[in-house]
């Protein structure tokens, strides 16, 4: 039996990060606007020392520590979790010091909200009772609906902010609803308590099947896995690029640790079905998020359909899993959905920063067709680019390759060979639209009529944020063993 | 003594209402509204549930429920403060800048 203060100290990490948060928003008004960016350091440093606490458990990773009567719990799957937020948020706050700037969108609060967000999604990777994990979400979501529309002066900002809140609100009530049917069915919210009552026993209680089925709609939205995706183009474009890259990255990471965690430790036992009906949401989103991306000419747009399509390869690891659980192969699909979403952070917060700081006058460039030529004016820049979409693409020696080839090795292992060919066939379609970021900066002139042309404005918080990006994709390409023991290592333990 | 499946059916009556308020209506303030109605059906199922399973859990989980249904109108009604603000409209058709 714990003391009140041995749980506190289990969420030692949250307590920080919110109490960072809280202190971030009192000091707010009393900083004056040039001095903004000390509030941006003081967040890094909250992290800095939730990096510290939560890598300093790395040597006894496994070690599975519960806290609140066990409604949050903290083991390797929560720690992977944890170190990969802390890591993206630090790169996002470092990307939106001169991204900020250079909108005039000096708010102090921005960097309260960034740690708010962080704070439900660690709730939500840590959360072991549906009460929590729903807490976590929210907690999360309502952080992002606002700072989707802190931009507001930009029509384009608020209506994504309102679209957000809609269909996330809506999401929320789907999701709670099936919670409310759960506990009805099994008798308590926490995820042990679910997986004893349900056992294996399959469908044969109608309301278990709605929970279910609406359980998979509520975190359907916050994947962005079609046919739950119709906010995402539209919020990924309107909201400003650093936020779009926040929730591209982590709130897709959170809520895919969430949504394994529940169904893999609360409804293990309905394993058969939950992935069919996996198999069948991948499929359709691999179709549509690849054939529409290609038609897109905003490359925010086509990033947002990008995530979507990736949402889809990270579904399969999860279909996989559920199809080899009880033998080795559920680990190697789980684990290869952790490596998937942690290589593809890299990636995707690269061509965002990319993208938010490449600007023509005051403005951001972010047409496909802006970046023609860059290759001749800044090689620097086009190199990263290319980097970036390589690896967006699944092109080895890059991390989106790794990322693929476990998440399609997994396949192959759990007997859903065709599924992995009709990704790759997928993978190789996306080439198409990946490719053609870098055959514009590459082979095509800028139009000389349209007047300014854009630049990459380098900066040294930019530079960092890059050499991070670029670091990741090309050294877990060439050298995945440690990332890969690791997800290997922190897997949930499957029954 | 009221059946249980009386209050399941009354909270599945609520949730729909909700569910088509979120898709049919085209006001803003109306789909926050609908909204609420989709979470308070779930709080009409997690007291009944709590009272038939004898559970503290299901009543637990409501009092929180409520609280964030106040967060999320607060937040839903800065929005559409500020969207207004812009646009003089709460209409959700109207919002069209964003389209693929």
């Amino acid at each position: 039996m714990t003391s009140y203060g041995a749980d506190l100290l289990v969420i030692l990490p949250e307590l920080i990060v919110v109490g960072a948060a809280c202190l971030l928003l009192v000091l707010e008004p009393l900083t004056p606007p040039s001095r903004k960016e000390l509030l941006a350091w003081l967040s890094l440093g909250a992290l800095a020392l939730c990096i510290g606490l939560t890598g300093g458990q790395i040597s006894v990773l496994n070690l599975r520590v519960s806290a609140f009567s066990d409604l949050v719990v903290v083991d390797g799957y929560a720690r992977f979790w944890k170190l990969l937020l802390y890591g993206v948020t630090g790169l996002t706050i470092l990307m939106s010091l001169p991204y900020l700037k250079a909108e005039r969108l000096q708010l102090g609060e921005y960097y309260g909200f960034i740690l708010l967000a962080l704070s439900g999604m660690m709730v939500m990777v840590s959360g072991a009772d549906l009460l929590t994990i729903y807490l976590g979400t929210e907690l999360m979501s309502l952080s992002l609906y606002v700072m989707a529309g802190l931009k507001r002066s930009s029509p384009r900002s608020l209506e994504a902010s309102a679209k957000y809140f809609v269909l996330g609100a809506f999401s929320s009530g789907l999701l709670l609803y099936g919670i409310s049917l759960l506990y009805g069915v099994a008798g308590g919210t926490k995820l042990g308590a679910v997986a004893a009552a349900i056992g294996s026993r399959g469908f044969d209680d109608p309301l278990l099947l709605i929970a279910t089925i609406l359980l998979a709609a509520g975190f359907g939205f916050k994947l962005a896995v079609v046919p739950f995706h119709m906010w995402t183009p539209d919020v990924y474009q309107g909201a400003p690029t650093s936020v779009t890259a926040f929730m591209a990255v982590a709130s897709k990471a959170a809520s895919f640790a969430a949504f394994l965690r529940v169904f893999v430790e609360g409804l293990g036992g309905l394993k058969a079905d939950w992935s069919n009906l996996f198999l069948l949401l991948c499929l359709v989103t691999l179709i549509l998020g690849n054939l529409v991306a290609i038609v897109q000419t905003n490359i925010k747009r086509m990033l947002a359909y990008s995530s979507i399509a990736h949402a889809g390869y990270a579904l399969i690891g999860l279909v996989a899993a559920g199809r080899g659980m009880g033998e080795s192969g559920g680990a190697s699909g789980l684990a290869s959905v952790m490596l998937y979403l942690a290589l593809y952070a890299f990636m995707t917060l690269g061509a965002f920063a990319v993208i938010g700081m490449f600007r023509k006058g005051g403005l951001e460039g972010e047409d496909i067709e802006d970046f023609a030529g860059l290759a001749k004016r800044q090689p620097l820049a086009a190199f990263l680019m290319l980097v970036f979409m390589v690896s967006l693409a699944g092109i080895p020696p890059t991390a989106g390759f790794i990322g693929k080839f476990y998440v399609f090795m997994a396949a192959v292992e759990a007997g859903l060979a065709w599924l992995a060919v009709v990704a790759l066939i997928f993978a190789a379609i996306s080439a198409y639209y990946y490719m053609r970021v870098v055959m514009v900066m590459y082979m095509r002139e800028p139009d000389p009529s349209a007047g300014e042309v854009p630049q990459l404005v380098a900066s040294p918080a930019l530079t960092v944020v890059l050499a991070c990006a670029v670091a990741g994709v090309i050294l877990f390409g060439l050298f995945p063993n440690p990332l890969v023991s690791l997800a290997l290592q922190s897997v949930l333990p499957l029954k | 003594m009221v059946p249980l499946s009386a209050y399941v059916a009354v909270s599945a009556v609520l949730f729909i209402t909700g569910l088509l308020g979120v898709l049919i209506r085209r006001n803003f303030i109306i789909v926050l509204m609908a909204v609420e109605i989709m979470l308070n059906a779930a709080n009409i199922n997690l007291v009944a549930f709590s009272h038939y399973l004898e559970s503290m859990a299901g009543q637990l989980v409501a009092l929180f429920v409520i609280a964030i249904a106040a967060g999320e109108a607060a937040v839903g009604l800065a929005i559409i403060i500020v969207v207004f603000r812009g646009k003089i409209s709460t209409n959700v058709d109207e919002m069209n800048v964003l389209k693929w």
